[in-house]
């Protein structure tokens, strides 16, 4: 019979005392494991989606709103900005300016976001295409992996967008015309593979055909109606002269529509030399518009974060060292109760190293139960929060991504383990086994 | 076989015990009669090598004990001793059979469990080879400690008072058990008492006071 077995028997011979422990420890450890999974996913999403770009211009209001709605698409827009005032960022030979690319936002299907932009948006993600081409003419759309896979969308499909970004029948452009997939992207694992990308005149058009209400054939309902987050498709003409989807109705440039609107721009610079650096004051300073850099604001985001986070952090580490103090306690009275049995392991022939080993496997026995446990746990509720984020967000997290840190969390548990196991079995150690037995 | 030669030994505060010398023969059946206070429990542990003498010696065979290290003794006395305590004593998470075998893997022995069904069938709880100890009767539990005791086939068994609780019924019975089973394995049996009752069964006797 080895230890390993005789410690395992011991522990369940008292099996509420054992889950005791193991729950307190499996808590500990799972919170921990949590907020390390959560925290090491929300990072890497944060940190690949930030695509090199320098600077972000929109319209007034937050900038971490305007970094999250137009970087991470998880938040509605902070308004629009005329094209007129955005040339200057958009035209090509910019001194300092490597890339801009147009952002669009405003409709969304089945909780995807429709953006129009320009094509080069493809090489910020350094996306490729799977199947099917780039766009040539407005509302026809390239889809992002993950939204193609998870909508099952092919070649040649149609749909219509509807306004905003939640999933709503009654806010669907009925009136306007379809979009069709002409393309699909491969899996990049950033932002791009949850957006439906479009030509950047396709949410013109769309909006277009909602203002219609004064048509009296057109039953179509109005976007004045709809008082919705984020929805603001910036155009401030209407047209309806393209009613086919084969005639192109905006068959310039972006910047060929002045009067018409954009919600922001994704800026890369050439370099980062001072007058880059005072791009964005300057912009703030005199303009209608606002310029915010990524890096700040998630920097700012992550410390709004790290309150909350910090917080959890030391519970768990609170409810870790309650669940040592409970190993502790339970070897402790339980060895006090075993005294004999220990003797008589004496007696039949086990040293003083055998019986300490004895104590100590079995604090250890239950740190790692209790870690394998606290693993499950996180792992369990990063599966459940998985599905919730992805609905929610968009964005697809991981339950089987595993960490170091996470085999850092199993020395700690074993040293917790064995700290709790030492003192019982030290004790154990120094038992005179005459003495005991004469006792009994 | 079993020899002591001017053993004692002193509790801190107490006046010192002296035990007279002991010479058992391999096989033989001692009887060592005491009262209560004389210090009979003190010697069997000396014997066990659960104390160690402040003076004198003890020889089990070729070995003397009181030379061999901690850990050394601690194995020789799993090997080549069997002791019955006035309680018996047992791992309370192991089944009967399993507290055999771990009598058997602390000693360094090979676990046997066919040695183990075939003594728990002798002394009558076959029965019992996966019940908890908790499960047992009195007398059962007595049963079980000797199995216990005499697993690994020891050169020596010792019996710390194992009838003083029984009637003299169940007094004979255990003490021709005990004779019974350390002529199984040829052992030297020890008994420790009080009882005088066991006088009549047992021949060579020492007294201590």
């Amino acid at each position: 019979m080895n230890l390993l077995k005789l410690s395992w028997k011991n522990l369940t011979n008292k099996p509420l005392n054992m889950l005791l422990s193991l729950v307190l420890f499996g808590l500990g450890v799972g919170l921990i494991s949590l907020l390390l999974v959560l925290n090491d996913q929300l990072q890497e999403k944060f940190e690949k989606n930030l695509a090199g770009v320098d600077l972000v211009i929109g319209a007034k209001g937050s900038p971490l709103q305007l970094i999250l709605s137009s970087m991470y698409h998880i938040d509605a827009p902070t308004g629009n900005i005329p094209i007129e005032a955005a040339t200057p960022f958009l035209r090509d030979g910019h001194p300092i300016i490597e890339t801009s690319i147009p952002l669009s936002l405003g409709d969304s299907h089945r909780g995807f976001r429709v953006v129009g932009t320009e094509p080069e948006i493809l090489d910020l993600y350094n996306a490729q295409m799977a199947e099917g081409q780039m766009w040539e003419k407005t509302m026809e759309v390239v889809a992002g992996a993950a939204v193609a896979d998870e909508l099952g969308l092919k070649i040649g499909d149609t749909f219509k967008s509807s306004h905003g970004f939640d999933q709503n029948e009654d806010l669907i452009h009925e009136d306007a015309e379809s979009f069709i997939i002409v393309g699909i992207l491969a899996p990049t694992g950033s932002v791009i593979d949850q957006l439906l990308l479009t030509r950047f005149s396709s949410p013109w058009a769309v909006h277009e055909h909602g203002h219609e209400e004064d048509d009296p054939d057109h039953e179509g309902h109005s976007h004045d109606d709809h008082d919705h987050e984020g929805h603001d498709h910036g155009d401030s003409e209407h047209r309806h002269d393209h009613s086919s989807g084969t005639e192109e109705p905006y068959p310039e440039d972006l910047l060929a529509y002045k009067d018409k609107q954009i919600t922001s721009i994704l800026v890369k610079f050439k370099g980062h030399n001072i007058q880059a650096l005072n791009m964005q004051r300057a912009i703030n300073e005199n303009t209608e518009m606002q310029a915010a850099t990524p890096a700040i604001e998630i920097n700012r985001l992550y410390a709004l974060m790290g309150t909350g986070t910090k917080a959890l952090r030391w519970l768990a580490i609170v409810i870790i060292i309650v669940s040592g103090l409970s190993i502790f306690i339970s070897l402790y009275s339980s060895l006090k109760e075993r005294r004999y049995e220990l003797a008589l392991m004496r007696v039949m022939g086990a040293s003083r190293g055998r019986l300490l080993a004895l104590i100590i496997l079995e604090g250890l026995l239950l740190a790692v139960l209790g870690y394998l446990l606290g693993m499950t746990l996180s792992h369990g509720a990063m599966y459940l929060l998985a599905d919730q984020m992805k609905e929610t967000y968009q964005y697809t997290f991981s339950w089987t991504n595993f960490l170091i840190e996470e085999a850092y969390l199993l020395g700690g548990a074993l040293l917790i383990g064995l700290v709790a196991a030492l003192i019982p079995a030290l004790q154990v150690q120094g038992m005179d086994i005459s003495d005991t037995l004469a006792d009994g | 076989m079993l020899k002591t030669e001017n053993l004692g030994y002193a509790y801190a505060g107490s006046p010192p015990l002296r035990f007279p010398n002991i010479d058992c023969a391999k096989g033989e059946h001692w009887l060592v009669l005491g009262e209560s206070g004389s210090g009979k429990t003190t010697l069997l542990h000396l014997l066990g090598g659960l104390l160690s003498p402040k003076e004198g010696r003890i020889v089990l065979g070729d070995t003397e004990m009181n030379q061999l290290s901690r850990s050394a003794l601690d194995q020789f006395r799993g090997q080549h001793i069997g002791i019955i305590f006035q309680t018996a004593h047992f791992v309370q998470s192991l089944s009967v059979g399993d507290n055999l075998a771990l009598a058997q893997s602390l000693a360094g022995m090979k676990v046997n469990r066919e040695r183990i069904r075939e003594l728990l069938s002798r002394l009558g709880l076959e029965h019992k080879l996966r019940s908890k100890p908790s499960q047992l009767s009195v007398g059962e539990k007595q049963r079980a400690s000797i199995a216990q005791a005499i697993i690994n086939q020891p050169a020596v068994i010792l019996a710390d008072e194992p009838t003083s609780a029984l009637d003299d019924s169940n007094c004979k019975q255990v003490i021709e058990l005990l004779e019974e089973q350390a002529q199984a394995v040829d052992a030297t049996l020890l008994v420790v008492t009080h009882d005088a009752r066991l006088k009549d069964h047992i021949s060579h006797q020492i007294s201590i006071d």
